[in-house]
């Protein structure tokens, strides 16, 4: 019953935000060309870096793209749900219409995760994976059930803890009101995902892994392509997601309760 | 008999508010080191409201008034006291107390800005677990109550904002709740559509007997509203009660405009021994207390030639800026 109406609710989101970016044709085509010079611009720039180097951090071009697929993939889901929802947050603390949300007979993390979508993010995930179809035909792949499910499950992970990241910032605001600068902090965390964790330093790699997880977000699914990686990994990654997930929903829980709403 | 649906008790609410020193000097040092003390904005506040009540919260900018509307729907943790709404406690948030209350806030919105009003509706029907078909229903009916109809298909970025308020309202009311907590809900509408809105307020309270919480500057809501107003004052409650009792203890007297024959008249009755607020040519205006209202009449009709005369209560919004500073009534 429950479900039903939450699926119910997720439709008419995608409807209402649908309807209400097309309402504004430039600026979806605009969004369209964006993406697909934003790929185009980081392929070139990872092609420089191997034009003189065969391996960077032990990773071929063919194999770092597989990355790019990946960090492509999760760039359109940002943009997609992550941006246009959780930036929104801050606006609702602090203006004040989190009021409507919370007097609303639905989970409010649901409603201010998922309300809205920017369409032209869907292009991006289209190219990543396209991308990632290429790389599985340069780099011979085998594809089978165990790879199909692993791959599955590790990417599902890294949008999980990008999702709990973004939104475990965006829940502070409650305290500090105005937190744009450290969602913009973690945007850049995420371009240095481009770029496989063996071409950083012991300590960055320390920093990646273990304060921002990084590391999980991007290298873990492209090991698992590549058949590299190993299970412990693979299971520090569901660990790492089911304790972060946790955690950032008791935080927003708990963070509700201090919010003292904006003043009329 | 109605019975108690709101009842609060020795409420209060206390904030950490921070201060800052003006200058340059001040900011670095707010930066570094923020000054924050805390602040009991409501003070042990009690009152009971019963089912199908309008009651109209009253007092200054900064009183406490939203504060109390905002612990009442839940949105805010009371810091001591309890509060009962309909059986339930508010900050709990529980689905079933959710669905009998609404908040409508006269500067905030909730429409979807983009797109037709309808579209947000259909929204917080879903959200309210409504069918397709009760859902219309209830947009018909309302649509039908609030007299719009053509607007409801047209963006609310291209909506006046008596429109737009109206439309705020139906998304609001969709579930068919029976509280309403409305924060000044005229806010910066034109008399018109102040006016219809009260009419709507008005037709819902009696259709439905819904409970309404108040508040509002526009005294002509108040007015034409609530029979029983709540005053708030520095976070205390200053009178809760009947609005009339407390308008006859505020203005005592009433004002006389007494247009005589000649100006010579006019000079007489000046220095006959009443109290004058304002004298142009032949037109006197005098100031007479409640209970010698028809001895003054009668002394006023024997004693001059007067070719008119017209008895004035003193204007409301002047009787409810007393009720804004003042903390004592004596009542």
């Amino acid at each position: 019953m429950k479900l039903r109406k939450y699926f119910n609710v997720y439709t008419k989101f995608l409807h209402t935000s649908l309807a209400s970016e097309l309402e504004y044709k430039t600026n979806i085509l605009i969004d369209l060309i964006t993406a697909i010079l934003s790929l185009v611009g980081s392929i070139f720039l990872l092609s420089i870096f191997f034009q003189n180097n065969s391996s960077i951090g032990g990773w071929k071009f063919e194999q770092a793209l597989i990355i790019q697929g990946i960090y492509t993939i999760l760039n359109g889901i940002t943009n997609t749900w992550f941006n246009p929802n959780l930036t929104e947050i801050v606006k609702h603390i602090r203006e004040g219409t989190l009021d409507f949300v919370l007097l609303k007979p639905i989970d409010s993390q649901f409603f201010i995760s998922l309300k809205k979508i920017t369409p032209s993010g869907f292009l991006e995930i289209t190219l990543g994976i396209c991308l990632l179809l290429y790389c599985i035909k340069i780099n011979q792949i085998n594809i089978n059930f165990s790879f199909l499910t692993l791959s599955l499950i590790t990417i599902i992970c890294s949008i999980c803890i990008l999702y709990s990241l973004w939104f475990f910032i965006s829940t502070t605001t409650i305290w500090f009101v105005k937190t744009w600068n450290a969602t913009e902090v973690l945007r850049s965390f995420l371009y240095i995902g481009r770029f496989p964790l063996n071409s950083f330093s012991f300590s960055l790699r320390i920093f990646f892994s273990v304060f921002i997880p990084i590391a999980f977000i991007t290298t873990i699914p492209s090991e698992v392509f590549l058949g590299l990686s190993q299970f412990w990994k693979i299971l520090l990654e569901v660990t790492v997601t089911i304790i972060f997930i946790f955690s950032s929903r008791k935080f927003w829980l708990y963070a509700l309760k201090f919010y003292s709403s904006a003043s009329s | 008999m109605s019975k108690n649906i709101i009842d609060v008790r020795d409420l209060s609410k206390s904030f950490d508010i921070t201060s800052k020193e003006p200058g340059l000097k001040g900011t670095i040092k707010h930066f570094f080191r923020r000054q924050s003390k805390s602040l009991k904005v409501i003070k042990n506040v009690s009152f009971k409201i019963k089912e199908g009540e309008i009651v109209g919260f009253l007092g200054a900018n900064g009183a406490g008034k939203t504060t109390i509307l905002k612990m009442l729907c839940g949105l805010i943790y009371p810091s001591e006291g309890s509060i009962l709404v309909s059986g339930h406690l508010p900050y709990r948030r529980k689905e079933n107390f959710l669905k009998k209350i609404t908040l409508i806030m006269g500067q905030k919105q909730q429409l979807i800005w983009d797109l037709p009003p309808i579209e947000s509706f259909y929204l917080n029907a879903s959200i309210y677990d409504l069918d397709k078909k009760e859902a219309k229903r209830r947009i018909q009916k309302l649509s039908e109550m609030l007299e719009i109809d053509s607007e409801l298909f047209i963006p609310v970025r291209k909506l006046s904002l008596g429109q737009r308020m109206k439309s705020e309202l139906l998304a609001a009311l969709i579930h068919e709740p029976n509280i309403l907590f409305l924060d000044e809900p005229t806010l910066g509408l034109d008399i018109n559509a102040q006016r219809n809105l009260r009419k709507f307020l008005q037709k819902y309270n009696k259709e439905t007997n819904a409970t309404i919480c108040l508040t509002s500057h526009y005294m002509k809501d108040i007015t034409s509203l609530c029979k029983r107003v709540i005053c708030v004052h520095e976070g205390s409650i200053s009178y809760d009660g009947k609005l009339d009792l407390l308008l006859k203890k505020l203005a005592p007297v009433k004002e006389i405009l007494i247009v005589c024959r000649s100006e010579e008249d006019a000079i007489q009755l000046e220095n006959s021994g009443f109290t004058v607020k304002n004298k142009t040519r032949n037109e006197i205006t005098i100031i007479v207390e409640n209970n010698s209202i028809t001895s003054s009449l009668k002394s006023i009709l024997n004693n001059f030639e007067i070719e008119d005369l017209y008895i004035n209560e003193p204007p409301i919004d002047e009787i409810i800026g007393k009720i804004l500073i003042k903390k004592d009534y004596g009542i």
